[in-house]
């Protein structure tokens, strides 16, 4: 088992760092000048030269990422004299656009994204399971017939489309909720939960529906299975059988896709986060595009890239302990 | 009911609903079975075997399934009990081995937590350190090597025959009355199946139950059970002694079963007899006696009136044909001497 995940472990850091490679080359090839973008429109060309020198552009394309690779383990400094300034370990380099040290802006946002993701998923695991598992239990009777038209809107319906939807019901026709503005939950927990109670709604809903599907039919499939029969002729009492046997089945596909799910959501819930203006890392990202702030777009792929391939790691080894079938010895 | 009749089964019908029509699985079966003794019950894929068999513990779906009649086990209606009464009978008093032993256990849990469960759940005094000692216990009467290390070992690693002892140790863990085994040796290597049929039968004499034995195996048959039932489109065809059937089949489709059985004492001509066509569809049953269109001996009276079942010859065996008494005699016995 140890050398499993050591052998995991290994893969995975490979895999990150091939990630960075291709997205720092890929974004600095883009027809933009990344200096240029330093400073406004009316920028002097011996600015523009100085913090080419600065930033370190230009330099060769593999020294720049060499030098982002170095700076993620010792950080790294920018510039000499007066003008100088470092981004510390782990230095995901310099934002140009927002005048700040990546690392930093994703400190800031992250949280956000990370309450988000959090709420939401516990939301929708709560409702996805539930709904299935009455709909697999009233299978062909109307429960069953709601959670199908339930699992078609949230799987066909886009989040902009029901999140606008919701936000101008609620927010502006009804005025139940205020206009959302964020608030770190630490300085006004009130006003928090106001403004997240409908992004965790539309959210959990709208990614509930497949859950919804997951969990019916994998626990219709587990009913049939002989094991379960089995289980009844011993005279188990059905709690048991949809516990033990059913749902412990049912679980195993749940679990590894949640897993992917929840890692996903934590690199940034884009459009959630732009419909609710919520100041979290998935907006930086779109704004880092809508802007060409290409070492915020690195970093933040990479931060999200971080966090699927953890969770792929983790996944595999929870499926090791779900089905002792592929338990590895 | 006599005393010593365990299981009591009458005019058990089943009907399944299915999008393509009603389809009728068993059609008024009687039966009876005695402590101690082993029934089996014989037929072909879509007799109405298996599902008599579940009928036992009320394991059909009653969302598609109509079952009538009465099936009485220690003097309760299986068919018409409260869920909790027939929880309490299955496992306790009935219990079930099933065909694959591959697909019987649950993947999830170690052997030993699934035999002990089957304990618990009928002993909820019991602990569960007191469930592992009755577990262990029973894991070396059913024969499996090392049970102390067995018994926190998941069912993928146990072979098929190893598998099946464990599903025989669930079911006996409770000192049932009865004990169905539906097809408990068909996904069984043949040495296997030897094995498997000597356990039961060395069990049946330790825990003095009776034990319902479905196959479409005569080879099972002639192993293992004192009387047999034949079953064809859900009807019971001929009820005889074991005996009986090999020396004096008294139903057409029996004599087809014995010809169709390989053996090495077989004259030397060689080649084996097979039933012609194929069984009957359960959705439309031919009208009249369901084995007319494969049988070489029909009569008109045949495809018109279902024939009752009735006493032949001197063995007190039943058949169901229209056949005369003479003639079936003579026939059977020509069927059991080739």
């Amino acid at each position: 088992m140890f050398m499993f995940i050591l052998r995991r472990v290994f893969f995975a850091l490979v895999l990150l760092l091939a990630v960075s490679f291709f997205t720092y080359m890929l974004f600095a090839m883009l027809p933009s000048d990344p200096a240029a973008l330093t400073c406004g429109k009316n920028c002097k060309p011996d600015v523009i030269a100085a913090n080419r020198i600065r930033l370190g552009y230009d330099k060769s394309l593999f020294e720049q990422y060499w030098l982002f690779l170095k700076g993620i383990f010792v950080g790294r400094d920018y510039g000499t004299g007066a003008a100088a300034f470092s981004c510390g370990a782990p230095s995901l380099g310099y934002s140009f656009g927002q005048h700040e040290c990546v690392t930093t802006l994703i400190t800031q946002t992250f949280p956000v994204t990370a309450y988000l993701s959090i709420g939401a998923f516990i939301l929708w695991m709560l409702i996805g399971i539930s709904s299935g598992a009455v709909a697999a239990l009233n299978k062909g009777k109307w429960q069953d017939r709601a959670a199908s038209i339930f699992t078609s809107i949230g799987v066909s319906l886009p989040t902009f489309y029901i999140g606008l939807l919701v936000l101008f019901s609620v927010v502006i026709w009804l005025r139940i909720l205020p206009f959302p503005s964020y608030e770190s939950p630490f300085v006004d927990f009130p006003t928090f939960l106001r403004t997240m109670i409908l992004p965790w709604l539309v959210l959990a809903v709208l990614s509930a529906a497949s859950y919804t599907r997951l969990t019916r039919n994998g626990m219709l499939e587990a009913m049939n299975e002989d094991f379960v029969r089995l289980g009844v002729a011993k005279g188990l009492t059905t709690k048991i059988i949809l516990r033990r046997y059913v749902m412990r089945q049912a679980l195993v596909p749940i679990v590894t896709i949640a897993g992917l799910d929840f890692a996903g959501l934590l690199g940034g819930a884009i459009i959630t986060e732009s419909v609710f203006s919520l100041p979290g890392m998935g907006k930086m990202s779109i704004r880092a595009v809508v802007e060409s702030d290409l070492p915020v777009l690195v970093g933040t792929t990479m931060v999200a890239a971080v966090f699927i391939v953890v969770a792929n790691v983790l996944v595999d080894i929870a499926y090791g302990y779900l089905d002792p079938r592929v338990r590895v010895k | 009911m006599s005393p010593d009749v365990v299981l009591s089964v009458r005019n058990l019908s089943v009907v399944f609903h299915t999008p393509d029509g009603d389809v009728v699985a068993v059609n008024d079966v009687s039966f009876d079975l005695r402590s101690g003794e082993t029934l089996g019950i014989v037929g072909e894929s879509g007799s109405g075997k298996s599902v008599t068999a579940s009928s036992i513990m009320r394991l059909n779906n009653s969302n598609t399934a109509s079952t009538t009649g009465s099936i009485i086990v220690s003097g309760v209606d299986v068919l018409t009990a409260e869920e909790d009464e027939v929880r309490r009978i299955r496992g306790s008093e009935v219990a079930m081995i099933f065909q694959d032993p591959l697909s019987a256990l649950n993947p999830y849990y170690t052997v030993g937590k699934q035999i002990a469960e089957a304990y618990l759940v009928h002993h909820p005094k019991a602990s569960k350190s007191e469930a592992r000692l009755i577990t262990l216990e029973m894991l070396k009467k059913v024969g499996i090597p090392n049970p102390d290390k067995r018994i926190d070992e998941f069912p993928h690693q146990f072979s098929g025959g190893m598998r099946q002892r464990i599903v025989i140790a669930i079911a006996l863990i409770n000192n049932p009355k009865i004990l169905i085994a539906d097809e408990p040796t068909t996904a069984l290597d043949v040495t296997v199946q030897a094995q498997i049929l000597d356990l039961m039968k060395e069990l049946q004499t330790e825990f003095k139950m009776a034990i319902v034995l479905i196959t479409h195996d005569l080879g099972v048959i002639a192993e293992a059970a004192l009387d047999v039932l034949v079953m064809y489109g859900g009807r019971i065809v001929e009820r005889s002694t074991v005996e009986a059937l090999f020396s004096e089949p008294t139903h057409p489709y029996a004599w087809g079963l014995l010809g169709a059985v390989n053996s090495l004492g077989k004259s030397d001509r060689g080649a084996l007899v097979t039933i012609a066509g194929s069984p009957p569809s359960l959705i439309a049953l031919p009208i009249g006696c369901s084995f007319n269109p494969r049988c070489a001996y029909a009569m008109e009276i045949c495809t018109a009136e279902v024939p009752s079942l009735r006493e032949v010859g001197s063995q007190g065996s039943v058949s169901a044909c229209h056949l005369p008494d003479d003639q079936i005699l003579l026939l059977g016995r020509k069927a059991a001497s080739l």
